[in-house]
């Protein structure tokens, strides 16, 4: 197999944070029970991290298990593992209803860092980014301007930020417009 | 003259020199001016003419309410009209033009209108321009575009070179207003916990109090200010912000908030204005109040000012609008201006006050002071042209007859104060009239409301009617504590206590002198920015408007950019007393957002240029570009439409792209078309809802074409199904139809199906997937190796997963287009390389990358159809003559019941055909075939349209398709189709839509 080309090479941009197109990483949807003990058990061996409640996000280095809706997680694991961990999945799950499926090429990822990180989130996603209201451990699927996407908190700092491929190049245009040099709000970080 | 005065000027910094250009003149202001103040110190008292009479204007006001001191800023690029001078702050290199003038402000042709304005009254372009008719769209309307706008449109080629952002943020508490009030406000609900954003629309904290004077707390009302403030920017849980104006209210706790970042300092990096888009709990509005005009004749010359406004100039900038102002004022507050302007040493010829017994305390020291006052009076007429000359004293309750001529150079009014209620009335809460006071205030008790049915909007201060100094710090406290204990925390400071003179009871001035002539009133404005006079709305009264909303747009009052802040209370009042009605009687007009205009690229934020629209991109993408692709907009996507080479028009490409194909090996970029999972116990069950065939019936490893329809019955979308294992299939749809699909098939199993045990993904963009067309289409995937696609291990309508050219591949054998065919689907991270290794290996057959129009070509020259062609919305698969994919056996799919409806089935529906013209030429697209006789709209009647009209190449003549009356039972039949032009008459014969190789024999090799 060919070296996986992310959508836009690996793209970068320095302003009021740095944007850095991440990858290549393996993303797996899975849809399933999600208090089923099977696909708990099933998923936290795969990935190491703990079962994530309600729009929670744990991740433990590569590896990541993202709430995504009552009956579905995000796995997070190396780009290379993906198809395998699928088949892990398949024969772990095999007998009840789930659906999981290697979606690693389907996405693009970013990582936002900088202590302006929440404020340029919040100049293009409804979301309440406030410290007291979003905390690391919290994703949430939103949109970014005009597109889907999806983010959570690594740390205060850094934020990882996923979309669809077609769009990379609008959101890495978009994250890198809102967050030129002088475009700070202070309302997060005074 | 007026003039910068000797000292002083609060908010100024005179050792800042700052240099700015007004028509091209050179002029220097101080730091802290605004361009207003800037302008007046340099004696430039005309600032603009008016819109309709051309009339001389000066600055009347002091802040956002200003109706005349409207400019052109910037040059160029940058140039922006209908700028206020009053909130626009001078920084170095500001440049302005004045507006509405030919060929120079002092000498303007358009002012003739003013002598003809007997004739320009309230309706003059309804009644003059309506006959005769024809002349309105070639004569009259012309005209009055090219006379009409204040400011200079930008140039259609400019391009702002500013930047514009969003920001979404949420509170517990928005405080608009960052006077006294809004202080107080926000320091009581910040110190109950909630969260707290406070913003104030200019560049300074403390509105009018620290011109107005009076104690706060037993301290001058400006050490209050800063004390407050340094309170508020201690607490984490509160965030302020200058220059930020709350633009309007909207439902449920929505909010905006215009912020100007750089307009004061445009070298300033970052963006220029923000947009705040806020969700807050509740809102306070402490928004103060406008002082208003006064009605009496030459109101409107410059050197009239609000009296307010002429103390503000005095304090704040240290500037004097002419060394002797007379004062006229219906109220006390006025008084102030008359004290302030003779501490700092200017002349007050007189106060002419039109209450009888005249004011209170103010009075008292006013006339400590030595200054004139003329109680029960009023004033005739100003003296002046271009600028003030005096004032005619008269009676305030005769007819204007004058009793002594004082000369002065400015004039300070005051018709009494409004409180600002259009945050409050934005999103539904109502008013009531205060007749003490004589003005409209929220009303408490019908706020606006939100979605629990209790009030998220409350008013604080002045806003709420409260003018004495104490009652608005005792307001501001109360609402803010309630508001606080709202959104559930509790307040418990102690509200400050202020001190400041006693006033007097106001008395209702709405025309000065009460009895004025005719042709006083002609020249007695009520909006300044669109000539309206007294007269104007006395003549729709008269001519029968009763409806203030009618009256508003019969005399164009409060229509301009001001959108009435200093005309409105003033032009119902006039429109009460003329048709002898109470003012709570007539009503408002109705408040709508913005406050103020806010700027085109706020509202767009950071949505321009190559982010102005998300354009979805294939991984294949920068290849199309590189090869000169013609795109054509898919929905979010760009597809090549076709690769033209170099001199070549994109007919001859597509023709080409067509013959190579069809001759040797052509390429497609796929990607784009839908991709979406179905897995499930259910999911054989959940298929054969989806499509019209049968789909549970289909075995893993096989592919099988189906249809999707709506409720309706409507086909909605097509594409071919492979089974991937028992339970799980892979459905594909078009491009566009991919995330509407999707959400199609999870309404369907979260609202209706929800206890069948099926999950769907959209796996679209994890496959780059390419059609490989063409009699040499095994060839190629052959070289590039790694998987037997024989006829006998991958037969037509298979699919197979393996590795080809060592990249993990799935590979479907389905044909668009009659020729032997696969798809072959690769990890997108892949699709870039894979491309590359299909065009290496292809070379020697001539491989050539095809667009969507040879795709459309060669899928019509088969006859199949494409959605959005054929279909339309009310198409039915019936129509198609697709009976062959619609199932029998199933008891129910989508669709079926309404395809069973009278008017579905009724065999009068047009049927789908294939046309082919009699001269070989290609049909209109669109076309309608024309039938004899016409029917109840004189209209000609139909038999048929064209839905899908190309040049064959493999043909070498026009196809088409289209739907036809009976067409299937009329083959061989010719038909006329009408062109564009609605003369010329094309004849087609009809035919089988299949036009080349019926037999399929080229796909099944």
């Amino acid at each position: 197999m060919s070296k996986p080309v992310l959508p836009l090479g690996g793209a970068s941009s320095q302003g009021i944070v740095t944007v850095a197109e991440h990858g290549p990483a393996g993303m797996i949807t899975l849809r399933g029970d999600l208090s089923s003990e099977a696909l708990i058990k099933a998923v936290t061996d795969l990935t190491g991290a703990a079962m994530p409640g309600q729009r929670g996000a744990n991740t433990n280095g590569d590896y990541g298990l993202l709430w995504m809706s009552p009956d579905e997680l995000l796995i997070l694991l190396p780009y290379a593992e993906a198809d395998a961990a699928v088949a892990t999945l398949d024969t772990a799950l095999a007998g009840t209803h789930f659906l999981a499926v290697n979606v690693s090429d389907a996405r693009a990822q970013f990582i936002l860092k900088g202590a302006a990180v929440r404020e340029v989130i919040a100049k293009i996603a409804p979301v309440d980014l406030s410290p007291a209201a979003f905390a690391p451990g919290e994703v949430r699927r939103t949109r970014f301007a005009q597109v889907a996407a999806g983010f959570w908190l690594a740390d205060a700092e850094t934020a990882h930020v996923f979309c669809f491929r077609s769009v990379a190049e609008y959101m890495f245009n978009t994250l890198r417009a809102v967050s030129v040099t002088g475009s700070e709000v202070g309302v997060f970080t005074a | 003259m007026s003039t910068r005065l000797a000292k002083g000027g609060r908010l100024t910094d005179r050792s800042k020199q700052i240099e700015f250009t007004f028509n091209g003149k050179r002029l220097t202001g101080v730091a802290g001016d605004t361009l207003a103040s800037a302008l007046l110190a340099n004696d430039q008292m005309m600032m603009g003419r008016s819109f309709k009479y051309h009339r001389p204007r000066g600055v009347v006001a002091s802040g956002a309410e200003e109706p005349n001191a409207l400019v052109n800023l910037g040059k160029g690029d940058k140039h922006e009209p209908n700028q206020r001078a009053t909130t626009t702050e001078l920084f170095d290199g500001l440049t302005a033009t004045s507006q509405n003038h030919w060929p120079n402000l002092d000498y303007d042709i358009g002012a003739v209108n003013g002598l003809f304005g007997r004739f320009l009254t309230a309706g003059f372009y309804y009644k003059m321009f309506i006959h005769p008719r024809p002349f309105w769209k070639h004569l009259y309307e012309p005209f009055i575009r090219q006379s009409a706008g204040l400011g200079k449109a930008p140039d259609a080629e400019a391009r702002d070179p500013d930047t514009y952002e969003h920001f979404y943020a949420f509170y517990d508490v928005v405080v608009v207003g960052g006077g006294v009030a809004g202080l107080q406000a926000a320091k009581a609900a910040g110190e109950s916990g909630a969260s707290v954003l406070l913003m104030e629309q200019t560049p300074h904290w403390g509105g009018r109090a620290p011109v107005d004077g009076g104690t706060i707390d037993g301290k001058p009302a400006e050490d209050w200010i800063n004390d407050t403030l340094q309170a508020l920017e201690n607490m984490p849980n509160v965030t302020i912000r200058t220059r930020m104006m709350g633009a309007g209210v909207y439902d449920h706790g929505y909010m905006l908030g215009y912020e100007r970042l750089t307009d004061h300092a445009p070298q300033m990096p970052g963006p220029r204005h923000r947009l705040w888009k806020i969700r807050t709990k509740q809102i306070i509005t402490a928004t103060g109040a406008i002082e208003r005009p006064l009605s009496f004749a030459g109101n409107d010359i410059p050197g009239v000012v609000l009296a307010s406004a002429v103390r503000d100039y005095a304090v704040n900038y240290g500037v004097s609008v002419g060394d002797r102002t007379v004062v006229v004022t219906n109220n006390d507050d006025a008084y102030r201006t008359a004290i302030a302007l003779k501490n700092l040493g200017m002349d007050v010829p007189a106060i002419i006050d039109a209450r009888h017994t005249g004011g209170g305390a103010l009075m008292a020291e006013a006339k400590a002071l030595g200054i004139r006052v003329e109680t029960g009076r009023g004033v005739a007429k100003v003296l002046g042209g271009k600028r003030v000359k005096g004032v005619m004293l008269c009676n305030q309750q005769g007819e204007g007859a004058t009793i002594e001529e004082i000369p002065c150079e400015c004039v300070a009014m005051s018709g009494g104060w409004s409180p600002v209620v259009h945050l409050w009335s934005h999103c539904g809460g109502k008013l009531t009239w205060d007749e003490e006071q004589a003005f409209f205030r929220p009303d408490a008790s019908r706020a606006p409301t939100s979605h629990d049915g209790k009030p998220f909007v409350a008013v604080a201060g002045a806003a709420n009617g409260y003018l004495q100094l104490n009652d608005v710090m005792q307001d501001a406290d109360a609402v803010a504590k309630s508001v606080a204990s709202a959104v559930g925390f509790t307040a418990t400071g102690s509200a400050p206590t202020a001190e400041a003179q006693p006033e007097a009871a106001m008395e209702q001035v709405w025309l000065m002198p009460q009895g004025a002539s005719y042709d006083l009133r002609l020249k007695t404005w009520l909006d300044y920015q669109n000539d309206v006079k007294v007269s104007d709305v006395q003549l729709a009264a008269k001519e029968g408007y009763e409806s203030v909303e009618h009256t508003k747009r019969y005399t164009t009052l409060g229509m301009a950019t001001d959108q009435g802040k200093l005309s409105n209370i003033n032009g119902l009042a006039t429109l009460s007393n003329a048709l002898n009605e109470s003012i709570p009687q007539v009503g408002t007009t109705t408040f709508r957002p913005p406050y103020t205009p806010i700027s085109m690229g706020a509202i767009g934020g950071e949505a321009r240029g190559d982010i102005f629209q998300p354009i979805r991109k294939t991984p294949i993408h920068a290849w199309h570009e590189a090869h000169g692709a013609a795109w054509e907009p898919v929905g979010q996507w760009r597809r090549p439409y076709c690769y033209p080479r170099s001199g070549e028009s994109k007919h001859d490409a597509v023709t080409r792209e067509v013959n190579a194909t069809r001759q040797s090996l052509g390429l497609l970029d796929a990607s784009t078309l839908g991709k979406i999972i179905v897995k499930g116990p259910d999911a054989g069950k959940f298929m054969d809802m989806l499509y019209t065939n049968m789909m549970s019936t289909l075995k893993p490893g096989k592919c099988r074409y189906g249809l999707m329809c709506s409720e309706n019955g409507f086909l909605s979308d097509d594409g071919v199904v492979a089974r991937l294992d028992e339970d799980t299939f892979l459905c594909h749809t078009t491009t566009g139809g991919a995330d509407r699909i999707h959400a199609h098939m999870e309404e369907w199993l979260q609202t209706e199906w929800w206890d069948w045990q099926v999950y769907t993904a959209n796996v679209t963009e994890q496959w780059a997937q390419f059609a490989v067309v063409g009699p040499n289409a095994r060839k190629v995937l052959e070289k590039l190796g790694g998987m037997d696609l024989s006829k006998e291990n991958l037969a037509f309508m298979e699919w197979k997963d393996g590795e080809l050219a060592g990249t993990r591949a799935r590979v479907f054998r389905i044909s668009f287009s009659g020729e032997l065919s696969f798809e072959v689907g690769v990890p997108a991270n892949q699709g870039r390389d894979f491309w590359d290794k299909l065009i290496e290996a292809g070379a020697e057959f001539n491989v050539t990358p095809y667009g969507t129009e040879a795709l459309h070509v060669m899928r019509a020259e088969k006859g199949f159809i494409m959605i959005g062609d054929e279909t339309d919305g009310t198409v039915i698969p019936q129509d198609l003559g697709l009976n062959w994919a619609i199932s029998k056996k199933k008891e129910d799919y989508i669709g079926k019941r309404a395809q069973q409806r009278s008017h579905m089935t009724d065999p009068s529906r047009w049927q789908l055909v294939g046309l082919e013209t009699e001269d070989g030429s290609v049909l209109p697209d669109g076309a309608y075939a024309v039938a004899s006789g016409h029917n109840a709209n004189k209209q000609c009647n139909t038999q048929g349209r064209v839905t899908s009209t190309y040049y064959s190449p493999t043909l070498k003549k026009g196809i088409a398709m289209g739907l036809v009356l009976n067409g299937p039972d009329r083959m061989g039949e010719s038909i006329p189709f009408m062109c564009a032009d609605g003369e010329t008459i094309v004849r087609a014969t009809i035919v089988s839509p299949v036009f080349f190789d019926p037999e399929g024999e080229k796909q099944n090799v």
